[in-house]
């Protein structure tokens, strides 16, 4: 999104970084025979050839470790590739399991690994700061305007009706917001709007909204936030 | 430097051309050497506000096309010899346009004249779009109407991120409103906007306000600009609009319902 600020006029970026989810098959093993496991990939792939082919593919040991069924990684990931399909990750692994799978060039999926050994630690990714970086707008929001912030979301401007804001964290308005505010949409309960005059036409947190009609107690031209209290958008004045 | 100045409300009917004419032939009395371009291509109406169109040979798109120079498509004014109409084609649509055409165009007028007024039409789109995105100073025309002033914040959105000036970085466009068809007898009533509604709506400053007016038809139907009518308290307006862009202080009138001095003194309508 290039709508302001912090842009350099010395240079234009060419990247950026970004964060996004994407659903990703999990192939979750229950036994470590690699004839039966091929045999009935095989047929599962069968019924569905088109979408499995090439398809990325993350498998999980999780199961396996539990009942202490050690499997070759390699074999397996060998086995996944011979059928079309691009292992992208390994989850549940044991520590020498992973290490395997890194020197094969899969990355480790941290998180439900059994075997939380003090290698398998260093070796799994820097977790993503907590804080994501806050995105500050200077000038007034336009109808038809979007914005979405990966964390907090300033504003130090109108944002007019028919304007959208989108931020999975709080959202702060320090001028009229007549638009659309929605905060938390990646579902953080705990996100908040502030603004100076609420004249929303729609507020909304972590997918709980109301719509302008429901606002009419809502007095403009005070300060107020909205939270989330057992599921239900409470306004009150600062 | 010439500078490119964009007429735009993404509303229809609000004044645009004939702002666009007005301010064009203020800025050429001037002494100003002014070019006015007509981007509504299919639905030409410039020329007849400016009373060239039993002189219109080539157009924007022949020029656009390589099939006339730009010289033989800008027809001089009339009524002052600083102004150049670029008319629009009747017969093509918006699609005939490219940007890469337009931009090269207005390179071409930049080197000659000192402002380009650009004559929107109405929409967001593909004509709308070209029209504002080389300007550097967009003129914004909103009547004291709701729907009329939310186009006008649609387009302003439009200008500060799909501009050409958005898109490189550059200092963004200068935006300056200009509130037409405003009564303020119907204000006091309540049935219009009022200045300040709309400013609180757009925050944006003010370039003055155009009365409603009989002489705007009048003008219009005889195919000269407004602004020559100078008895007229909508050709007033406009010279004070285009004396307030050059940068001279003017106090705004027609706000209020009684009539200024000036208004008195000349018997305005």
């Amino acid at each position: 999104m290039s709508t302001d600020s912090q842009q350099n006029a010395h240079h234009l970026p060419v990247l950026e970084f970004k964060s996004s989810t994407f659903s990703v098959p999990v192939l979750v093993l229950t036994s470590n025979d690699i004839i039966a496991i091929e045999q009935q990939l095989q047929e599962k792939i069968h019924l569905a050839p088109e979408f499995f082919k090439n398809s990325p593919l993350v498998f999980d040991l999780q199961e396996l470790n539990k009942h202490n069924l050690d499997i070759d990684v390699s074999r397996l990931a060998t086995l996944i590739r011979k059928l079309d399909l691009l292992p992208i990750g390994i989850r549940g692994g044991a520590a020498q399991q992973n290490q395997q799978a890194l020197k094969l060039g899969i990355p480790v999926h941290s998180g439900q690994s059994v075997a939380a050994s003090s290698i398998q630690k260093q070796q799994s990714p820097e977790p993503e700061p907590l804080t994501a970086s806050t995105m500050l707008i200077t000038h007034p929001v336009r109808s038809g305007q979007r914005i979405y912030a990966e964390g907090d979301l300033i504003i130090l401007a109108q944002v007019s009706a028919g304007a959208e804001l989108l931020a999975e964290g709080n959202i702060h308005v320090y001028g009229s917001l007549r638009g659309r505010a929605l905060a938390g949409v990646q579902g953080n309960t705990e996100a908040r709007i502030f603004c100076s005059d609420l004249q929303a036409e729609l507020i909304s947190i972590a997918g709980n909204y109301k719509i302008s009609e429901d606002l009419n107690d809502a007095v403009p031209n005070r300060r107020v936030q909205i939270y989330l209290q057992n599921h239900t958008l409470v306004i009150k004045d600062i | 430097m010439a500078r490119v100045i964009v007429v735009t409300s993404g509303k229809g009917g609000v004044g645009k051309t004939t702002t666009s004419a007005a301010i064009a032939m203020g800025l050429a009395k001037r002494g100003h050497k002014t070019a006015v371009i007509d981007f509504d291509v299919g639905l030409r109406n410039l020329d007849l506000i400016m009373g060239c169109e039993r002189r219109v040979v080539y157009d924007f798109v022949n020029v656009i096309n390589g099939e006339a120079s730009l010289n033989q498509a800008l027809i001089r004014d009339k009524n002052c010899n600083l102004l150049y109409i670029l008319p629009a084609s009747q017969t093509r649509d918006k699609d005939a346009l490219s940007q890469e055409g337009v931009g090269k165009i207005l390179d071409e007028l930049k080197k000659d004249f000192k402002y380009i007024v650009c004559d929107s039409p109405a929409g967001i789109e593909k004509g709308a779009h070209l029209a504002m995105y080389f300007a550097d100073d967009a003129f914004i025309v909103t009547n004291p109407e709701v729907s009329s002033v939310r186009d006008s914040d649609r387009m302003l959105g439009i200008l500060s991120s799909k501009s050409r000036r958005a898109e490189q970085n550059e200092e963004p466009i200068k935006e300056y409103l200009l509130l037409s068809r405003y009564a303020p007898d119907r204000v006091k009533l309540g049935e219009m906007l009022s200045v300040n509604d709309v400013q609180e709506i757009l925050s944006l400053h003010l370039l003055g306000v155009i009365p409603e007016s009989k002489s705007v038809l009048t003008a219009s139907n005889s195919g000269v600009p407004v602004i020559l009518d100078e008895k007229s308290d909508a050709g007033q307006a406009y010279a004070d609009i285009v004396a307030r862009y050059l940068g001279e202080e003017k106090p705004h009138r027609f706000i209020d319902e009684k009539k200024g001095l000036f208004g008195k003194l000349f018997g305005s309508k």
